[in-house]
């Protein structure tokens, strides 16, 4: 059996609406999840992606067993999440960007000796955890410092060292690089991609940072409206998109679309105009054609980026 | 242990606010001055007033001022950081560790509460007895059994402070609860005036509810008005309290579990 294993998931949220100006209130069902299907292995690292409200963060929270599913199967580490949420708690770590669970009052270390405590982390473990999480994510000298007074990233890695310290076997990061600069992001993946190799934890992730998906995940998870439109390795994802590549041309002056056999126009801004033509045809008689016919300031080839792709698969609904 | 470290942490914790502190143990000494002219005009008039002689009155003003905040009368103490919780959605990720809500804060307010009993409870006490004639625990076993009152005490405000946090799971803030509950708090406890002193059906009322526990048990055992059986039922009656109401927060506990687990908060 699977480590997480998703199958048929499923959660509806019943919401009540006012209606004409507050005088009716109507009971409206909102499908966050559905027909959720996945399955992922000890060891993997991956990225569940979608765009705001897709039903990402409702995922991981039916994982973690914070939320009960409506309908469907779901197992972690053999146990169900919600019915075993206190045995399966020992089990994995979690980390939600937007939130915290160290104790704003008290210093990093008090935090991290009270979870010692409810966890009953040996104490050799806990030394010698804290000390690895403390040096990787640089936070030695944030110890002694009350939560409340440390930076967004600082707290970011408190709060990944909080998740970590009981050994987890998965990880669940949910937004871990919001708000963090680009040095910070960059250390962070370093210490998720180590920790992934080492320990061999299981590291599921959502972010709407692509470029924490490229560093750190094989797999990809794309969710839209509730349901997966996309699941397997990154190169896959890339390749979907990749049926098309974009010509960027700069006119001396504005002009209307231009036509060309073999391109497209998709966009135009003043004298630039973006033509897409298909990935594995030859760009130079689309550039011949342009360049004899308009007048040509500048000329560029985009590849297909994953981002595009992405917005391609989410505008499109589905593979 | 867990909830002792928890305890020590609280205690820690508060104690960083040091200037906040002595405001208080001002404030306090203040209104005990005060009231302690006000109950001797009035115990003059009638010197036997609720069964109290004058000393017993100022005595009685005095051990109100210092459990005020020991007991967090008017609310709040470690329960504020629930409903801070609560409100910002926080909560869903306690509910998740391996330690259930209502004794990690209890454990928790019974440190800030041991906090506040030496700086906020002893430092008024210490200036009641220099100004004024204060009486002191009758025996041993007065004090013995203050000591446990004082205990109860605080475990009877806590449940009741954590109903009120919770109440912030359904009304997303738990301010309007607070003020109700604290107005109630004030008059029911004997903080504004002994409960001996309340007439007729209002004191038996007064007298049965769970706001008693706060300073009018703890006080009469101090004076040495409960002794032997009556000691034990007073302390009783507290535990009666601490026993409904930690069922009352169990359950709320659970519904409000229920709502954010399966509803979705
Ligand atoms: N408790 C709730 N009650 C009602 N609707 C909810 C609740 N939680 C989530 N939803 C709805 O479910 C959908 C999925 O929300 P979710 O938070 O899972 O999205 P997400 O993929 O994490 O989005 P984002 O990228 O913005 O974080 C949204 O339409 C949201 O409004
Ligand atoms: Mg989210």
């Amino acid at each position: 059996m699977s480590l997480i294993d998703v199958r048929d998931l499923e959660r509806t949220f019943v919401v009540r609406r006012k209606v004409d100006g507050g005088r009716r209130r109507v009971r409206d069902e909102v499908r966050a999840v559905h027909d959720l299907t996945f399955a992922i292995e000890p060891g993997e690292m991956v990225g569940y992606i979608g765009p705001n409200g897709a039903g990402k963060s409702t995922t991981i929270k039916m994982l973690t067993g914070i939320l009960v599913p409506t309908g469907g199967h779901l197992r972690v580490a053999g146990l169900d999440p919600s019915r075993d949420r206190v045995a399966l708690a020992r089990r994995i770590g979690v980390v939600f960007g937007q939130r915290t669970t160290l104790w704003w009052d008290l210093p990093l270390r008090d935090s991290f000796e009270l979870l010692q405590k409810m966890y009953r982390i040996p104490p050799a473990r806990f030394r010698a955890n804290l000390e690895r999480f403390v040096e990787l994510l640089d936070l030695r000298d944030q110890l002694d410092t009350p939560v409340r007074q440390l930076s967004l990233g600082q707290r970011m890695r408190g709060d990944i060292t909080a998740a970590l310290l009981h050994d987890p076997e998965i990880l669940y990061l949910d937004e871990p690089t919001i708000g963090l600069d680009v040095v910070s992001k960059g250390r962070l993946r370093e210490f998720l991609r180590a920790l992934n190799a080492e320990r061999g934890t299981t590291l599921v992730l959502t972010t709407h940072d692509l470029q924490d998906i490229e560093a750190l995940c094989d797999r990809v998870l794309v969710i839209d409206h509730g349901t997966a439109v996309f699941d397997g390795p990154l190169p896959a994802l890339q390749a979907q998109g990749g049926s098309t590549r974009t010509l960027v041309v700069d006119l001396v002056d504005e002009a209307p679309a231009i036509e060309v056999p073999g391109a497209v126009v998709r966009r135009v801004e003043g004298p630039r105009q973006w033509l897409s033509f298909p990935a594995e045809a030859s760009a130079a008689p689309i550039v011949a054609a342009v360049a004899a016919s308009y007048d040509v300031a500048d000329l560029s080839i985009q590849e297909p980026d994953i981002e595009e792709v992405i917005r391609d698969l989410y505008s499109r609904g589905g593979v | 242990m867990l909830y002792v470290a928890i305890a020590t942490r609280a205690f820690r914790r508060y104690s960083t606010y040091r200037a906040a502190t002595i405001a208080g143990i001002f404030t306090n000494s203040v209104f005990g001055v005060i009231y302690s002219y006000a109950y001797l005009a009035l115990w003059d008039e009638n010197p036997t007033a609720g069964g109290y002689d004058a000393t017993d009155a100022v005595t009685y003003v005095w051990l109100g001022q210092a459990l005020l905040m020991t007991i967090a009368l008017w609310g709040g103490g470690t329960t504020d950081d629930l409903a801070e919780r609560i409100r910002t959605g926080d909560v869903a990720i306690d509910l998740y560790r391996p330690v259930g809500l209502v004794g990690w804060y209890l454990a928790s307010d019974l440190g800030r509460a041991a906090y506040h009993f030496l700086t906020r409870g002893i430092g008024p006490t210490v200036i009641g007895l220099v100004v004024f004639d204060i009486r002191l625990p009758a025996g041993p076993a007065a004090a013995a059994g203050f000591a446990v009152s004082l205990v109860l005490a605080v475990v009877v405000s806590f449940t009741i402070r954590f109903l009120v946090a919770s109440s912030a799971f359904w009304l997303l803030d738990q301010s309007g609860v607070k003020v109700m509950s604290g107005a109630f708090a004030i008059f029911f406890s004997g903080m504004m005036l002994p409960l001996v002193l309340f007439p007729g059906w209002l004191g038996t009322l007064a007298n049965a509810l769970p706001w008693a526990s706060y300073i009018q048990v703890p006080a009469d055992i101090w004076l040495g008005k409960h002794t032997g059986g009556d000691l034990l039922a007073a302390l009783g009656f507290q535990v009666f309290w601490i026993v409904v109401l930690l069922g009352c927060c169990h359950a709320v506990l659970r519904a409000a579990t229920r709502k954010v687990v399966v509803q979705g908060g």
